[in-house]
């Protein structure tokens, strides 16, 4: 293992610079699904961000021996155990929370991020570092995570955290939550002013565009 | 000390090193020969395997206390008798008669294990279930139990209050709920729901306490004893006659509403508990 991996690097470049969600567009299934709520915002994301570290560190510790024909499905198995056992672990100890994420963790297993994660650098790099990086994508995908539920829960039902902020008109306050909040194209809405943001703000994040449309009024064709 | 012992006893014992001989043999191995491939399958598949069954195993009565003490949680609630700090359990057994229902002729039954009887898992027993008619089956749920478990509140002989399990199809899931009546059969004490997935915010809002409130003192049954109580669109007008049947329908969530009026149709018609509530109701009278 070498010795100097920048582990503060590997923590903080998913955040903002290299984030799962608003640069690499992974993981948004489940970013739509559970961010009505902060406190199923907030489980789903711990129980990701462990999942990912867990199953990169396992991956990477055996990355010398998988054999490429199996490459994927030694990996999905690895990362499905793991959600097995987060799932099992929420219904003891969290049974309420997960009541409500119902289905949503098991299908961590289908989450991009995970997988991205185990091909794109665990497959590559030692078990901490992999461990590590799981963390910092965790984190980043977390952040995402908890500021969609944040406008969602606010908007949506007035509450944050199940504390009410702003009281309902039919509880008899002066707020008329925003039903659409609820639903999850909100946080499609939400995710893409965020995309628009962190590229504003960071515009190094933008991509190149595909082709250029041509510049007609200057004769035809031309070479690229 | 003992673990030094086994570490020789192991090294020495020639199925040990057998094992060890072939796991180095297939470390050194290409990583796409086929014995590699089969071997960290296998490999691979037996430490998961293990590591799953141990998280299951271990922590199975953890859950499955999670879940009783939800329930009875949820029958608490449904009675009124959930305040604040309640022991639960305590709470239960002091104040809650459970009871066996043949669903047909609405008799009790005393000759089975009233605590460890499952109906949910009962209404997926062939030898314990009845297959619902597709015209009959309006809640959507294809089968049921013969036999329904029923709570009891009860001061000294007389029933207060009758609690009845009651399922169905909404939009996205199968709603598991209770119903709790007055005495009389008729009158509606509370509702709620403990197991659905429904949309959160709209169809999820049959967990809302200020829309479950709207549902007492609701009547079920018209004079004609149809099953009368359902839910409408918009808010019920309470100063017209005939609104102590109508429950506001939930906003947003047209299906949902439609499955929660259906599946209280279903278990309160003659399908339903309606023979159990008529026995209750000359019994309370005689």
């Amino acid at each position: 293992m070498s010795a100097d991996i920048d582990t503060k690097k590997i923590l903080t470049e998913p955040l903002v610079n290299n984030n799962p969600i608003t640069l690499q567009v992974l993981g948004i299934c489940s970013a739509l699904a559970v961010t009505s709520q902060m406190s199923t915002s907030l489980i789903m994301a711990v129980a990701l961000t462990a999942v990912t570290a867990c199953s990169s560190a396992a991956i990477s510790s055996i990355r010398n021996h998988i054999p490429g024909s199996i490459r994927i499905i030694v990996q999905m198995t690895i990362i499905a155990s793991l959600v097995i056992v987060v799932d099992q672990i929420l219904k003891a100890f969290a049974y309420e929370i997960s009541k409500q994420l119902s289905v949503f963790v098991g299908l961590i297993i289908t989450n991009c991020i995970v997988m991205g994660r185990a091909e794109a650098y665990a497959m590559k790099n030692p078990p901490m570092a992999s461990f590590i990086d799981g963390i910092g994508n965790g984190a980043g995908y977390s952040l995402i995570l908890i500021i969609v539920a944040f406008f969602r829960e606010l908007f949506g039902s007035g509450k944050l955290l199940g504390i009410e902020i702003f009281p309902l008109t039919k509880d008899g306050g002066w707020y008329d939550p925003n039903g659409l909040m609820l639903l999850p194209p909100s946080a499609f809405f939400i995710i893409g002013l965020l995309i628009w943001t962190f590229r504003q703000w960071k515009p190094g994040q933008n991509e190149k565009a595909d082709f250029k449309i041509m510049d007609i009024s200057h004769g035809e064709g031309g070479h690229h | 000390m003992s673990n030094g012992n086994f570490k020789e006893r192991l090294e020495e014992n020639p199925n040990y090193q057998k094992a060890n001989a072939y796991k180095e043999k297939v470390l050194a191995l290409g990583n796409d020969s086929l014995e590699k491939t089969i071997a960290v399958a296998l490999a691979l598949c037996f430490v998961c395997a293990i590591l799953v069954s141990f998280a299951a195993v271990a922590l199975r009565p953890l859950q499955i206390e999670n879940k009783a003490l939800d329930m009875k949680k949820n029958i608490l609630e449904v009675a009124g008798l959930l305040d604040e700090g309640t022991d639960i359990n305590q709470a239960f057994s002091d104040q809650i008669e459970e009871k066996l229902v043949d669903i047909e002729t609405g008799d009790y039954i005393d000759d089975m294990d009233v605590v460890t009887y499952d109906q949910r898992k009962a209404a997926k027993d062939p030898s314990q279930n009845i297959n619902i008619s597709t015209e009959d089956d309006i809640a959507s749920i294809k089968r049921k139990a013969k036999i329904a478990k029923v709570y009891l509140v009860k001061s000294g002989d007389v029933i207060e209050s009758i609690i009845l399990p009651m399922h169905g199809y909404g939009l996205w899931s199968t709603m598991y709920g209770f119903l709790a009546l007055e005495s009389d059969g008729q009158t509606v004490k509370s509702i709620n729901f403990y197991d659905q997935a429904e949309t959160p915010g709209l169809g999820g809002e049959v967990v809302n306490p200020n829309w479950r409130a709207l549902w007492k003192g609701k009547k079920v049954y018209s004079e004609s004893g149809d099953v009368k109580l359902g839910l409408i669109k918009g808010v019920v007008d309470t100063s017209k006659p005939g609104s102590e049947y109508d429950v506001d329908g939930l906003a947003g969530a047209t299906l949902t509403s439609l499955g929660v009026s259906n599946l209280v149709k279903y278990w309160m018609s003659n399908q339903g508990f309606s023979a159990y509530l008529d026995k209750v109701r000359i019994e309370g009278e005689g």
